[in-house]
C-alpha cells in the first residue's frame, strides 16, 4: 500500500495538483470553515438575550402630567423623559433657527403632529450616557431651560436639543405612538 | 541569554538533583530571581517596583479568589452580597478592603515603575520588547480594575460601567451595536455584571502570563541600570540573590508599612461614598469620577469639548484618551538619543521634571475635579503638552541635545575608577 502510494504521488508530481494537495486543501478548508462557524455562537452569545429584548415596548399613562411637568419612565431599563411643554417653552424652542444647531432639528420634527406639547425623549445623555437633570421637580434645567447633564456639563434646550457641552446629538426620540390621549406606547 | 559569568545551578541534595533532571524548575527560578541572574551593581530604589508589582498581583489574586467565594455576580444580589462580605463573613471586611486598596497600591507601584522607565529610558534598544509587553500589562490592568469596580453594583459601579462602555458608542457606524453587544443589553444590567465578573476573574491570570513574557524578555539583555551604560564585565554585576532579594525585601517592608496604614486606618479614603448606595439606573450621582488611578486619562477624555474639523468632540476625546496610552508603544522609536539615562541628558531632564511630571499632576487633579472652568481649560492645555512631549519634544530634544560625558562602565560610576578601563582604553580609543 505504502509503496503504491509513493509511486502514485511521484508519478503525478509533474502534473501540478497532486491528490495529496487536494486532500490537504480540502482538510484545511473544512477545518477552517468549521472553526469560523464555531466563532459565531461564541460572539453572538454576548448580544442581548431574549428576555432583554422582550422588554422592548412599554405603555405609559400620561394623563396626570400637567403643562410644565415631566416624568421619568423606564424603557429598556433606561429612563425616558415625558414632558408636557408649556406654550412659553414651545415658543422658546421655535424661536431658534434649527439650522444653526449642532444637531439641526425643529421641535415639530421631534414630536408628533398635533401633539407638539408632548416631548418624549430618552433620559440618556448622548455624550456618555448619564441621566440629565431637569425632569424632576426642582432639578437644574441648564442654561437653555431643558435638561442639564451634570457628568460633563451638556446643556439641552426645551426641545431637548444639544446646545452647549460635549454631547454630539440631541436627546434621542424613541419610537412611540399615542394609543389614546392618555396612554403612550414607547417602542 | 545571560552573562557568561552567571553562576550555575548546582543541586545540593539527591532529591533536587533528581528533580533537576526531570523538571528543572528550581534551576529556572535560580536563573530568574536567584544567584544565577547577574544584575548591575548600581541599581537604586527605583528598581524595586517590578518585584513590588509582582507582589501586588499575587495579593490581588489571593484576596480576589477569596472574595469570589462569598460574592454573587447577579444584579439582584451583588450589592447585598458585598455587604454580606463586609458584615457577616469572617474577616470579610479585611479581604475586601485589602483587595480594593490593593488595586490602588498596584497602580501606585506600576506608575512608579513606568515613570522609572521614562526617566532612565528603559524602553530603548535592546529592551523595546520588555517595554511593549509592559504597556500591554498596563492596559490589561486598567481593564481588570475597571471591571472589578463594577462588581459591588453600587452607584459608582453602575455609572462607571455606563460611561466607560459609552466610550465605545462614540465609534462611528459600529459604535452603538458594539456597545449593546458589550453590555448584552441597552444599559448595564445582569448580563453586563455577569460577564464583567467572568472577565475580572480571568484577566489577572492573563496578566500573570504576560508578566512571564515580560521577565523572559528582560533576561535576554539583562536589567538596565541608572547610568544607562551596559554591563561590560563581571565587576559590573552582583548576583540577584542575595543582593537584590535583600534590597527588594527592604522595599517590600516599606511598601507594606504604607499599605497596611491605609488598609487598617483609612480603608475608604481612596474610594467613593456613592458606591455604598445600590445601583439606580434612574439617577446619576452628582459628581461622577472614576477611581483615582484613571484620573489623568479621564481628564484627557473630557478635554475635548468642541468638534475638531469633521470629528465630533466625543469621538475626539475617546481617541485622545486611548491615544495617550498607545503613544507609549512608539516611545522606543520617538526617543532617538543614544544615551539612556536622564542623569546624562540635561535638556531631556528639564522637560521630564518641569514638563511631563507637572503635566501629569495637572491632568491627575483635573480628572478628579468637576467638569467646569478652570479645570476644563487646564486639562486642555495639559493634554496638548502631554502629546507634544512624546510626539514633538522627545524627538527634537534627542536630535539637538548634547549629552554629558558617560562613565566608562558601571564599575567606574560606582568606584570612581575601573581598572579594565585603563587596560582597554588605549587600543580602541586612540
Amino acid at each position: 500500500m505504502a509503496e503504491q502510494a509513493s509511486i502514485d504521488t511521484s508519478a503525478e508530481a509533474g502534473e501540478g495538483v497532486r491528490r495529496r494537495d487536494f486532500i490537504n486543501i480540502a482538510a484545511v478548508s473544512f477545518a477552517g470553515v468549521g472553526g469560523a462557524a464555531v466563532l459565531f455562537p461564541l460572539v453572538s452569545q454576548m448580544a442581548p438575550s431574549a428576555d432583554v429584548l422582550a422588554q422592548s415596548s412599554t405603555e405609559i399613562d400620561i394623563s396626570a402630567i400637567t403643562p410644565g411637568q415631566a416624568i421619568k419612565a423606564i424603557f429598556r431599563k433606561q429612563p425616558v423623559f415625558i414632558r408636557n411643554l408649556t406654550p412659553a417653552e414651545i415658543a422658546s424652542a421655535d424661536k431658534v433657527d434649527a439650522s444653526s444647531l449642532r444637531d439641526p432639528q425643529t421641535l415639530e420634527e421631534r414630536t408628533k403632529e398635533g401633539k407638539t406639547n408632548w416631548l418624549i425623549t430618552m433620559g440618556v445623555c448622548t455624550h456618555l450616557g448619564c441621566v440629565p437633570l431637569g425632569a424632576g421637580e426642582g432639578e437644574v434645567k441648564g442654561e437653555f431651560g431643558g435638561y442639564f447633564c451634570p457628568c460633563h456639563g451638556s446643556h439641552y434646550d426645551t426641545a431637548a436639543r444639544i446646545r452647549k457641552g460635549p454631547a454630539p446629538k440631541n436627546l434621542e426620540v424613541p419610537e412611540y405612538s399615542f394609543i389614546s390621549d392618555a396612554v403612550v406606547k414607547i417602542g | 541569554m545571560s552573562f557568561p559569568w552567571a553562576k550555575e545551578y548546582k543541586p545540593a541534595i539527591g532529591l533536587t538533583q533528581w528533580l533537576d533532571e526531570k523538571l528543572p524548575l528550581p534551576r529556572f527560578v535560580y536563573n530568574a530571581v536567584g544567584a544565577g541572574y547577574p544584575v548591575p551593581r548600581n541599581l537604586n530604589y527605583m528598581w524595586n517596583f517590578g518585584v513590588l508589582a509582582g507582589f501586588c498581583l499575587m495579593l490581588q489574586i489571593i484576596t480576589g479568589v477569596i472574595l469570589a467565594m462569598h460574592y454573587a455576580p447577579n444584579a439582584l444580589v451583588a450589592f447585598d452580597s458585598t455587604e454580606h462580605i463586609m458584615r457577616d463573613v469572617n474577616w470579610g471586611w479585611m479581604m475586601r478592603y485589602a483587595h480594593a486598596n490593593g488595586a490602588s497600591a498596584f497602580f501606585v507601584v506600576v506608575y512608579l515603575h513606568i515613570f522609572r522607565g521614562f526617566f532612565y529610558s528603559s524602553y530603548k534598544a535592546p529592551r523595546e520588547m520588555i517595554w511593549l509587553l509592559g504597556v500591554v500589562i498596563f492596559l490589561l490592568m486598567m481593564a481588570t480594575a475597571f471591571m472589578g469596580y463594577v462588581l459591588p453594583w453600587g452607584q459608582m459601579s453602575f455609572w462607571g460601567a455606563k460611561v466607560i462602555t459609552g466610550l465605545f458608542g462614540a465609534i462611528p457606524v459600529v459604535g452603538e451595536p458594539l456597545q449593546i453587544w458589550l453590555l448584552g443589553g441597552f444599559a448595564p444590567d445582569n448580563a453586563a455584571l455577569n460577564r464583567f465578573f467572568s472577565l475580572h476573574f480571568l484577566l489577572p491570570f492573563v496578566i500573570a502570563g504576560v508578566i512571564i513574557l515580560h521577565i523572559w524578555a528582560l533576561h535576554i539583555p539583562g536589567s538596565s541600570n541608572p547610568t544607562g551604560v551596559e554591563v561590560k564585565a563581571e565587576s559590573d554585576t552582583v548576583p540577584f540573590h542575595p543582593y537584590y532579594t535583600a534590597k527588594d525585601g527592604f522595599g517590600l517592608g516599606v511598601f507594606l508599612l504604607i499599605y497596611c496604614a491605609i488598609l487598617f486606618f483609612a480603608p475608604n479614603a481612596l474610594g467613593h461614598p456613592d458606591n455604598y448606595i445600590p445601583a439606580n439606573p434612574l439617577s446619576t450621582p452628582a459628581h461622577i469620577v472614576p477611581e483615582w488611578y484613571f484620573w489623568p486619562f479621564y481628564a484627557i477624555l473630557r478635554a475635548f469639548t468642541y468638534d475638531f474639523f469633521f470629528i465630533p468632540a466625543k469621538l475626539m476625546g475617546v481617541l485622545a484618551m486611548f491615544g495617550s496610552i498607545l503613544v507609549w508603544f512608539f516611545l522606543p522609536w520617538l526617543d532617538t538619543s543614544p544615551v539612556r539615562s536622564g542623569h546624562y541628558r540635561p535638556l531631556f531632564r528639564k522637560f521630564f521634571w518641569f514638563g511631563l511630571i507637572p503635566t501629569m499632576a495637572i491632568l491627575f487633579y483635573c480628572g478628579g475635579a468637576p467638569a467646569e472652568e478652570p479645570f476644563v481649560m487646564l486639562s486642555q492645555l495639559a493634554s496638548l503638552y502631554y502629546f507634544a512631549h512624546f510626539l514633538i519634544i522627545l524627538p527634537l530634544v534627542s536630535s539637538i541635545e548634547k549629552p554629558e560625558p558617560l562613565p566608562f562602565s558601571i564599575t567606574e560610576a560606582v568606584l570612581g575608577k575601573d581598572e579594565s578601563a585603563v587596560l582597554n582604553a588605549n587600543p580602541t580609543a586612540a
